[in-house]
C-alpha cells in the first residue's frame, strides 16, 4: 500500500490531519476533468491559419473520460506522431513569405485589444477581489454543471453566470500597476475566461439532452441509473463558436465510428 | 475531528520591486482555521488587504498540491515551513498556535532575486536545465517502451531523483546559496537511465557550468539541503554528481 | 572540459578541497603514528630517532615540500571557497535556518582558522628549531648522539614547550577544533570526490567519527603527558 501509493496517503495525512493507515479514509466524489478544448482540425490546426493546437488544449482525443493516462498519451501522441508530418504542411507554404514585422495591422488590432481590455479592467476599480468571484463562479459551476446536471439547474446557472459577468465587469477591484508584477491583474483576466468557459459549459450542457462519458443528465439515466446515451441525436462533437457576447453557434462535427462500436459503460 | 480557529500576526517581508530594498510588515489575521492551508490563510491575508485599499502580498503558488515547486516561502526560519517534507502549499495551520508571530521570507540567493515580495526569479533553474537536463530523442516514432529493461532499483533511484520538483527550497537553507542537491537530482535522474547515457558527460559539464554562471555557491555538503527538501531528495546525489564531473573532466577530450 | 575547469568550477574547488583534506588527513596519520613513539617511555630515543629520520631521509622532505603545498592550497582553496560562498547571498535572514545540518559543518573556515593559529605556534615550537639546524632552545637543549648518529633533542623540546600550561590548553583546544573539522571534513571529502555507493559511505562515515575522535584525542594526550609527567 505505501508503495503504490505512499504519496497519496501522506498529502491526505497533512490535508486531514488524520493518519489514513489507522483511520478510515472520508472520500467523497469529485469531478476529476472536463473534456473539451479548441477546435482543431485532423492536422492539429485551429480555425486560425497557422496556429495549431496540441495535448490538453485541444478537444480532440479522449474517451468517456480521462482515464488510465489517456491525457499525457495525447500530449505524448500530437507532440510525437502528429505535429512533425503535419507542421510542414503550413511551413512550406509559409516558406515564401517574409518574416511578418510587430506593425502589421493584425499584429496592432491584437496588441490594442488586449491594452483596451487591460485598462478597462484596471479601471473599474470596484469593490470585489477578484478571488470572490472566482470562488462564486466555482460554486455555480460546482452546484449546476459538476457531476449531475438538470436543465433547469443548468438555465438557472447560466442565469447566474452572466449576472456574475456584469457584476465582474463592473465591481471587480484590481490593486497594483498595470506595467508592474502584478498577480491579481493576471488573476483577473483569466477569472473573466473562465467565467466566459464556465457560461459555455453551461450552455453545452444545456444542449445535449443525453448522458454520455463525463456529462451525466438526470433526466437522461437508465432504471438503474446509468448514463443514458442518445446516438440518433447527439453522436457529434458540438464546437461553440462564439459570435457577440453570449452568443454562442453550434457547428455539429458528425461521429462515425467504423471498427469499433460505441456501447454502454458497464461499472458492475 | 475537533477544528479550532486562531488568530495570529504575521511579519511578512514587503518589496515592490528588485530595484527597491524591502522591509518587513507586521498584519494581523483573525478566525484562522487550523484545517487551513498555509496559502489559504495568505489568501485571506490577501482579501483584507485589498478590500481595505491595500496591495496584497505577492507570492508563487499553482498546484497547491505539493508536485509542481512553485510555492516558495522561508516560514519562520526554514524554507516550506517547520513540516519535514513538504511544501509551503502543503503546510496547514494546525502547525501553528493561536497567537503566534509568523516570520515569512522569501528565498534568499543572489542568484533568486525578488521579483516582488515573496515572489522570486527561479529561471535560473530553467537555464540550468536548458543546458542539458534533457535527452535529445527524435520524435515521429518511438521505441517500444520494452525495448529498454531497467532494472528495478535503478528505476527507483532515478524515479526517486527525479522527484525534485525544482522548488529551490534547497538553495534557500544552504548557507552556500548552492543550488548543488537541484543539480544533482536531474543529473543523477539521467545517469541512472540508459536513455541518458548517450550524453552524460556533456550533460554534467554543461550543467556545472551553467549552474556557476547563475551565481550559486558550491556545496559543503552540509545537508541543511536534504533536510529542507520537500521532497526529501538525497545528498547521495550530490556525490554522485561529483563522480559524473570527475569521469567527464578526465574523459573528456 | 579543460583540466582548469575541472579544478576551478564549483564542484572543482571543492575536488582540490577534497583531495587535499584527505591528503592532510593521511598526513595526520603518519604524523600521529611517529609521535605516539613518546610513548615508549625510553627517554625519547625511539622519537628522536623518528624525527630524525623525517627529518634527513630525501623521501620524507621531499614529501613535506607536498605536504606544504597542500596544506597551503588547502589553506587558500578554504578560504576562497568561504568567501566566495558567503558572496552569493546579499541579503540575508531575519531568521537563519540552523536546524536543518550541524553546527561545525557550518563553521568550517573557523575551525579551521583555529587549526591555522595553531599550526603557526607548532610549526614555530618544532618545526622551525629542528629543520633549520637547530635554532632556539633546541640548540641550548643540545643534542644526543645515538649509535654515531646525532640527533636533535626534540623530545626534550617538546618536554621543555609542554611545561606552559597556556600552550598545553591552546594545543588541547586545537585538537578540538581539528576533531570537528574533521568530524564533518572526513566523510565531507569522501562525498565530494564521489562516493555515493550507500555501502561505502555509510563505512567511510562511521570510520570519519572515529577518526576524528581518536586522532585528535591522541594529539591532545601527548601535551597532557609531558605536562603530568605521564611519561619518563
Ligand atoms: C493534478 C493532475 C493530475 C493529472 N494526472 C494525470 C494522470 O495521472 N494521467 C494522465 O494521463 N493525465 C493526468 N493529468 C492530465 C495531464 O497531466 C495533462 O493533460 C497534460 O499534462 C497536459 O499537457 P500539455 O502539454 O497539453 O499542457 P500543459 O502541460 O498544461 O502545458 C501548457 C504549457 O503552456 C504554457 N503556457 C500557458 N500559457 C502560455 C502563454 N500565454 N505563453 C506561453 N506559454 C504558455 C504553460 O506554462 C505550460 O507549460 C493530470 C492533470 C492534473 C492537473
Ligand atoms: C591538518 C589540518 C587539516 C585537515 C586534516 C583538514 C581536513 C579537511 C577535510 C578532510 C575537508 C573536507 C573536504 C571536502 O569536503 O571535500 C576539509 C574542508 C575544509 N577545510 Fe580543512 N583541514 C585542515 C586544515 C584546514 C585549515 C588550516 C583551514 C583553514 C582555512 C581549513 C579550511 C577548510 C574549509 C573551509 C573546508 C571546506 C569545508 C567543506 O568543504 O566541507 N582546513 N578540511
Ligand atoms: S532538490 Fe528538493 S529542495 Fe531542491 S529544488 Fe528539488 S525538490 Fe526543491
Ligand atoms: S503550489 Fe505547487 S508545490 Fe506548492
Amino acid at each position: 500500500m505505501k508503495e503504490k501509493y505512499g504519496n497519496l496517503f501522506d498529502m491526505y495525512a497533512k490535508i486531514t490531519g488524520e493518519n489514513p493507515y489507522e483511520v478510515p479514509m472520508r472520500i467523497y466524489p469529485a469531478v476529476h476533468y472536463t473534456m473539451g478544448g479548441l477546435w482543431v482540425d485532423y492536422e492539429l490546426q485551429t480555425t486560425v491559419p497557422g496556429l495549431y493546437a496540441l495535448g490538453e488544449a485541444n478537444f480532440s482525443d479522449h474517451g468517456a473520460n480521462r482515464l488510465g493516462a489517456s491525457a499525457l498519451m495525447q500530449g505524448l501522441a500530437d507532440g510525437y506522431f502528429v505535429i512533425p508530418y503535419t507542421l510542414g504542411n503550413n511551413l512550406a507554404d509559409e516558406i515564401y513569405n517574409a518574416p511578418i514585422p510587430t506593425s502589421h495591422p493584425a499584429f496592432e488590432a491584437a496588441e490594442k485589444a488586449v491594452a483596451e481590455r487591460i485598462a478597462t479592467l484596471k479601471n473599474i476599480n470596484g469593490k470585489q477581489t477578484v478571488e470572490s468571484f472566482h470562488k462564486r463562479l466555482g460554486k455555480i459551476i460546482w452546484n449546476e454543471c459538476g457531476m449531475s446536471r438538470t436543465a433547469a439547474g443548468l438555465k438557472q446557472a447560466i442565469a447566474d453566470v452572466q449576472a456574475l459577468k456584469k457584476e465582474f465587469w463592473s465591481d471587480v477591484r484590481i490593486p497594483g500597476e498595470i506595467n508592474e508584477y502584478n498577480p491579481e491583474l493576471d488573476k483577473a483576466n483569466r477569472v473573466a475566461d473562465f467565467i466566459e468557459l464556465g457560461e459555455l459549459m453551461c450552455v453545452d450542457a444545456l444542449a445535449r439532452e443525453e448522458s454520455c462519458g463525463g456529462h451525466f443528465r438526470e433526466e437522461y439515466q437508465t432504471p438503474e441509473g446509468e448514463a443514458l446515451r442518445d446516438d440518433k441525436n447527439f453522436m457529434y462533437v458540438a464546437a461553440w463558436e462564439l459570435k457577440n457576447d453570449h452568443e454562442w453557434t453550434l457547428h455539429k462535427e458528425e461521429l462515425k465510428y467504423e471498427v469499433i462500436q460505441p456501447s454502454q459503460r458497464n461499472y458492475k | 475531528m475537533s477544528h479550532t480557529t486562531m488568530n495570529l500576526n504575521l511579519k511578512v517581508w514587503r518589496q515592490k520591486n528588485t530595484k527597491t530594498a524591502g522591509a518587513f510588515e507586521m498584519y494581523r489575521v483573525e478566525n484562522i482555521s487550523d484545517e487551513m492551508s498555509f496559502l489559504e490563510m495568505m489568501d485571506i491575508l490577501n482579501e483584507q488587504l485589498i478590500t481595505t485599499g491595500g496591495e496584497p502580498v505577492a507570492f508563487d503558488h499553482d498546484c497547491r498540491e505539493g508536485i509542481c515547486g512553485m510555492c516558495s516561502m522561508y516560514i519562520n526560519g526554514k524554507p516550506h515551513g517547520p513540516w519535514q517534507a513538504n511544501t509551503t502549499c502543503q503546510l496547514h495551520m494546525r502547525a501553528f498556535k493561536d497567537n503566534d508571530t509568523i516570520v515569512i521570507e522569501p528565498w534568499r540567493a543572489n542568484a533568486f532575486p525578488v521579483i516582488k515580495d515573496l515572489t522570486v526569479d527561479r529561471s535560473a533553474f530553467d537555464r540550468i536545465i536548458q543546458a542539458g537536463g534533457y535527452v535529445s530523442v527524435n520524435t515521429g516514432n518511438a521505441v517500444d517502451g520494452n525495448s529498454l529493461p531497467i532494472e528495478k532499483a535503478k528505476a527507483d533511484e532515478a524515479f526517486a531523483a527525479a522527484m525534485c520538483i525544482g522548488c529551490g527550497a534547497c538553495v534557500a537553507a544552504c548557507k552556500n546559496s548552492s543550488a548543488m542537491l537541484f543539480l544533482s537530482a536531474k543529473v543523477s535522474h539521467l545517469a541512472l537511465l540508459p536513455q541518458g547515457d548517450p550524453e552524460r558527460k556533456t550533460r554534467v559539464t554543461n550543467m556545472v557550468a551553467q549552474l556557476d554562471k547563475e551565481g550559486f555557491g558550491a556545496c559543503t555538503n552540509t545537508g541543511a539541503c536534504e533536510a529542507a527538501c520537500p521532497k526529501e531528495i538525497s545528498i547521495a546525489n550530490i556525490a554522485r554528481l561529483n563522480k559524473e564531473y570527475i569521469v567527464a573532466g578526465l574523459t573528456s577530450e | 572540459m579543460t583540466f582548469k575547469q575541472m579544478f576551478t568550477s564549483s564542484v572543482g574547488k571543492k575536488l582540490v578541497m577534497g583531495f587535499t583534506g584527505i591528503f592532510l588527513i593521511l598526513f595526520l596519520i603518519v604524523h600521529a603514528g611517529l609521535n605516539a613513539t613518546i610513548w615508549a617511555n625510553d627517554g625519547g630515543l625511539m622519537f628522536n630517532k623518528a624525527a630524525h629520520f623525517m627529518g634527513s631521509n630525501a623521501v620524507p622532505r621531499i614529501l613535506e615540500i607536498g605536504l606544504f603545498l597542500g596544506i597551503f592550497l588547502h589553506i587558500y582553496q578554504g578560504y576562497l571557497l568561504t568567501i566566495e560562498n558567503r558572496s552569493k547571498r546579499a541579503v540575508g535572514y531575519a531568521v537563519n535556518y540552523s536546524n536543518g545540518s550541524k553546527w561545525y559543518s557550518r563553521s568550517m573556515a573557523i575551525l579551521g582558522t583555529l587549526i591555522l593559529l595553531f599550526l603557526i605556534a607548532h610549526i614555530y615550537h618544532f618545526w622551525t628549531p629542528s629543520r633549520l639546524g637547530g635554532i632556539g632552545s633546541v640548540k641550548a637543549l643540545g643534542e644526543v648522539e645515538h649509535n654515531g648518529v646525532i640527533l636533535h633533542n626534540l623530545y626534550a623540546e617538546m618536554d621543555l614547550v609542554f611545561t606552559n600550561p597556556y600552550i598545553v590548553v591552546l594545543y588541547v583546544l586545537a585538537c578540538g577544533s581539528l576533531g570537528y573539522h574533521l568530524a564533518h571534513g572526513f566523510q565531507s571529502a569522501f562525498k565530494t570526490i564521489g562516493v555515493h555507493n550507500k555501502k561505502y559511505h555509510a563505512m567511510l562515515s562511521s570510520l570519519g567519527y572515529g577518526f576524528s575522535i581518536f586522532i585528535p584525542l591522541l594529539f591532545a594526550l601527548m601535551p597532557i603527558s609531558f605536562y603530568f609527567d605521564w611519561i619518563k
